[in-house]
């Protein structure tokens, strides 16, 4: 950096204007005497909600059920009623010696000291060069993201026969974001058995937009130049391979945390969610410095990334009024069929989690799962759950699972029961 | 300088004759048209794509190039060793980011370990001193991240990674400041001869120039052919390359090289001046010469170079996959020839190592011109040369500069976050002598949308961005001809 930057020192910073960072905001906000600062670096603060313009948003948190940007305008208005200060067009983009956030904003250069600092930089879909799927490189290839961008804030329109590559939660999003720019779904692809994603999504969401879901399916090439002309999908049990003509291919889900910013800090990641590691209360290895939404669990929806905001402000008040955390923590680790579970360590008198549940990714369907915790060879824990274990959403387990953990005896590893 | 000549009679309705056509306007093509618009000379820049530098140029390993490798007494070993220093100067005075990282070619079996010495050899018949061969443990302490089984390496300080986008946006900008016109969307279909003038026959019309320099990369032994040569042949060699996160870049300070072997060269990782990390390239011979889609085969191949070279790297995401094709000729030198009867220049079989040596080879294609009979007069005035936008991550950015964004707040406003450019620079690309045709012309401009997310976040504003500067811009005049 050149010349001078200019100092501020709020009490807390909270870096990401999506939901957890702005429901974070108004329950600080509300709650402490000293500024709480929000810097989010597009031109409106909201995250991803913003540009998910269909129904289905705020459930867990507003008690309400809105679309994503009438959602957004909500969270907004919270954090500033109750008295945050939200910046935007203000991007963190590195640390400095002393653990200053670097900042540039069309104001000129910040640096921001905080007593306590907030990570809620959200997830990104894997884009189409991460997954190595090979081919021409046309353009109409897009991230749900980039599309819904594109539709809702832009007005863009893609084209008219759409692939879209996955069956998440956020594949159905992306195909009613589709339909709504006048293109057609003509086949959604999968890797697992069975189309992913709640029920009801599942069967109202093909009921209502006719798409054809193929399982077991990968795309191993992208054909066209200028334009998408087809992609080539492959059935990963049999091996054939069928050409499918269409002008857009979406890919969606394959969610990573944008960690950049926890990474230049040095903070710990757990190497399966690549997301920093916390413990219940949230607290990265970097002290004063906690982590919330899907930049822990990529990803969940906006009302549970919301909740860990909710979560996170009673944390980070008991850390400025001088509250600190045992040293001693536990690690928890995910076993097969999971990918991952979040928070990865169990420290002596932390609160339980926000909602008082284990997150976890499984890469398997499970029907009415009997879900164990494991230490020192014992099982510690154990419950069935009349939910669903579910490739492409995450998978809550009661806390409870883990209530009779001892400190003393080494980590706690989250698997299924499968006698 | 001089203005175009009169017409010739009857050869081409109302055109006027240029004193030379360059066809090609990659690095070679614009850096002897520039070179030629230092002098009392009219010149024209033919491509047949939209923009300049997006053939061969765009999509290489970026390595500004010692010489050490080259095959002592060829053209090329003495065009690269010149070039890399006429380039470095250049860049310094345009601002094209070089970083000095050096080289190190690793030695993993006894082979490769006991081809070292005739290296450092070469390089020293090349006129490169500076190689110095090393154990096993100085090798792990300049790359701490190798994989297991490094038996020693040698050392080339001197090779360093330049960003390619801007070296030929630089030269081609140059040229069209000296008064070259620029003539893109002009693929060559044909040329026929009228008396003293040459026409050449493009899709988009005709051009007639007096003398016509060939240096169209891929297509230079089809352009050859139209002057009744059949002299060699191109084959498009693909080379496909994985770019890695920039969280990786810690992991690799130099450019790690294979050492070249009778069974072929190996896999590069590199630095690159983006700040990412590059491992590639496959090298794949084929028939198409727009081939340049990548390949399930191309990646599993780098990957298991990658697992041996680095492991570690590959517990990184993939940024971006890129394929290029390079012009392989088997000639095994630069094929540069005068024609004085039919007033042409071939500049073919220009490797890779055409980045390092364009500008040497525009002036040796200069003196070849003069020695087939182009007159050369030096021109009283040149102007200045451009000074290039820094997209090097090693060089203060806009983002970064203070000052910059208090003078004009555009240059804080980031609008594609993972490579942090801003609305100014964007900008500034549309405004500039040879603004972007597309998104990927910006790309190459300012990494608008190179960066890990790929567009999921900034797609759709960058786009609009381009598309509100662009047509503000057309509706500007032109810049070169206003300075005219």
């Amino acid at each position: 950096m050149t010349g001078t930057a200019h100092v501020l020192t709020p009490e807390v910073l909270i870096i990401g204007g999506g939901p957890a960072g702005l429901t974070a905001a108004a329950h600080l906000a509300s709650r402490i005497p000293g500024e709480v600062l929000v810097l989010e670096r597009e031109r409106q603060a909201g995250g991803i909600p913003r540009h998910s313009d269909h129904l289905g948003y705020g459930t867990r948190d507003m008690r309400r059920f809105v679309t994503g940007p009438a959602y957004a305008r909500r969270l907004v208005r919270a954090a500033e009623t109750a008295g945050a200060v939200i910046r935007t067009q203000a991007m963190v983009t590195g640390w400095d010696a002393d653990g200053n956030a670097e900042v540039t904003c069309p104001q000129g250069l910040l640096s921001v000291r905080a007593k306590a600092v907030v990570l809620a930089t959200g997830a990104r879909e894997r884009p189409r060069a991460a997954r190595l799927i090979p081919g021409d490189r046309p353009a109409g290839v897009y991230t749900t993201g980039q599309l819904q961008n594109l539709v809702h804030l832009h007005h863009g329109v893609p084209g008219h026969r759409a692939v879209v590559v996955g069956g998440e939660l956020v594949s159905w999003s992306a195909a009613l974001t589709l339909r709504e720019a006048g293109a057609r779904t003509v086949l959604m692809t999968t890797r697992y058995p069975s189309p992913e994603s709640y029920a009801a999504f599942s069967i109202g969401g093909k009921l209502a937009l006719r798409v054809p879901v193929a399982t077991r399916t990968r795309v191993v090439r992208v054909i066209g130049r200028p334009g998408v002309e087809a992609v080539e999908i492959e059935n990963l049990d049999s091996g054939a391979r069928r050409i499918v003509a269409c002008d857009t291919v979406v890919f969606t889900g394959d969610w990573i945390p944008d960690h950049e910013l926890a990474r230049l800090a040095g903070i710990e990641l757990d190497p399966r969610t690549r997301g920093p590691l916390t413990d219940a209360a949230l607290r990265t290895s970097r002290p004063g410095t906690f982590a919330a939404g899907n930049l822990l669990h990529p990803v969940d929806t906006a009302d549970i990334a919301a909740l860990d905001g909710r979560h996170v402000a009673a944390q980070v008040a008991a850390w400025l009024a001088g509250h600190r955390p045992d040293p001693q923590a536990v690690r928890i680790r995910a076993r097969n069929p999971f990918r991952w579970v979040a928070p990865g360590l169990l420290r002596p008198g932390d609160p339980p989690p926000s909602r008082r549940r284990l997150l976890l990714w499984s890469e398997e369907l499970v029907r009415a799962p009997r879900v164990t915790a494991i230490q020192d060879r014992q099982v510690i824990g154990s419950r069935r759950l009349p939910w669903p274990a579910s490739p492409g959403r995450v998978f809550r387990v009661p806390w409870s699972v883990v209530d009779s953990a001892d400190p003393a005896r080494g980590e706690v590893t989250i698997g299924l029961d499968r006698s | 300088m001089s203005t175009v000549s009169p017409r010739v009679s009857g050869a081409e309705r109302g055109q006027p004759v240029a004193d030379v056509a360059v066809i090609g306007a990659g690095i070679v093509g614009s850096a002897i048209a520039r070179e030629l618009a230092g002098y009392e000379l009219s010149v024209i820049l033919l491509e047949a794509r939209a923009d300049v530098g997006d053939g061969t140029s765009k999509a290489n390993t970026a390595i500004l190039h010692t010489g050490y490798d080259a095959k002592p007494g060829t053209l090329e070993s003495r065009l690269v060793a010149s070039g890399y220093h006429l380039l470095s100067d250049y860049a310094r005075q345009t601002g094209i980011p070089i970083e000095r990282t050096g080289a190190i070619l690793v030695a993993w079996d006894a082979d490769e370990l006991a081809a070292l010495p005739a290296i450092a050899a070469k390089a020293a018949a090349n006129g490169y001193p500076r190689c110095a061969i090393v154990d096993a443990a100085e090798v792990y302490r300049q790359v701490p991240d190798l994989g297991p089984g490094a038996l020693g390496g040698l050392t080339v300080p001197d090779e360093s990674i330049i960003c390619t986008w801007t070296a030929t946006l630089a030269l081609a900008t140059d040229a069209r400041l000296r008064g070259t016109g620029l003539r893109l969307g002009h693929r060559v279909r044909s040329v026929s001869r009228d008396g003293e003038v040459t026409i050449v026959h493009c899709d988009t019309g005709d051009v007639p120039a007096r003398w016509v320099v060939n240096a169209a990369g891929l297509g230079c032994d089809q352009i050859d052919q139209m002057f009744g040569y059949d002299r060699f042949r191109v084959t498009p060699r693909r080379g496909e390359l994985l770019v890695f996160d920039k969280l990786a870049r810690p992991l690799v300070t130099r450019i790690v090289l294979p050492v070249p072997t009778a069974r072929g060269k190996g896999v590069l990782i590199s630095p690159t001046i983006y700040g990412n990390i590059m491992l590639g390239p496959t090298a794949e011979d084929l028939d198409d010469r727009t081939a340049t889609g990548t390949s399930q085969a191309g990646y599993d191949f780098l990957l298991s170079k990658g697992r041996k070279l680095m492991p570690r790297l590959l517990q990184e995401e993939v940024t971006a996959s890129y394929a290029g094709l390079r012009a392989a000729v088997d000639a095994g030198d630069y094929l540069i020839s005068a024609d004085a009867g039919q007033c042409y220049l071939l500049v073919g079989g220009i490797r890779s190592t055409g980045l390092t040596s364009c500008m040497a080879i525009a002036e040796h294609a200069r003196d070849l011109l003069a020695d087939a009979g182009l007159k050369l007069t030096p021109r009283a005035e040149v102007p200045e040369p451009p000074r290039m936008p820094n997209i090097g991550e090693a060089f203060l950015r806009p983002y970064q500069d203070a000052a910059r964004i208090a003078g004009d707040e555009a240059y804080g406003r980031i609008v594609c976050f993972c490579e942090r450019v801003t609305a100014g620079e964007i900008r500034d690309a549309c405004r500039s002598p040879i603004p972007p045709a597309d998104l990927n012309g910006l790309r190459r401009r300012t990494r608008a949308m190179n960066g890990r997310c790929q567009g999921f976040f900034c797609a759709a504003e960058v786009g609009a961005a381009f598309e509100r500067c662009s047509s503000q811009a057309h509706r500007t005049s032109d810049p070169v001809e206003a300075l005219a």
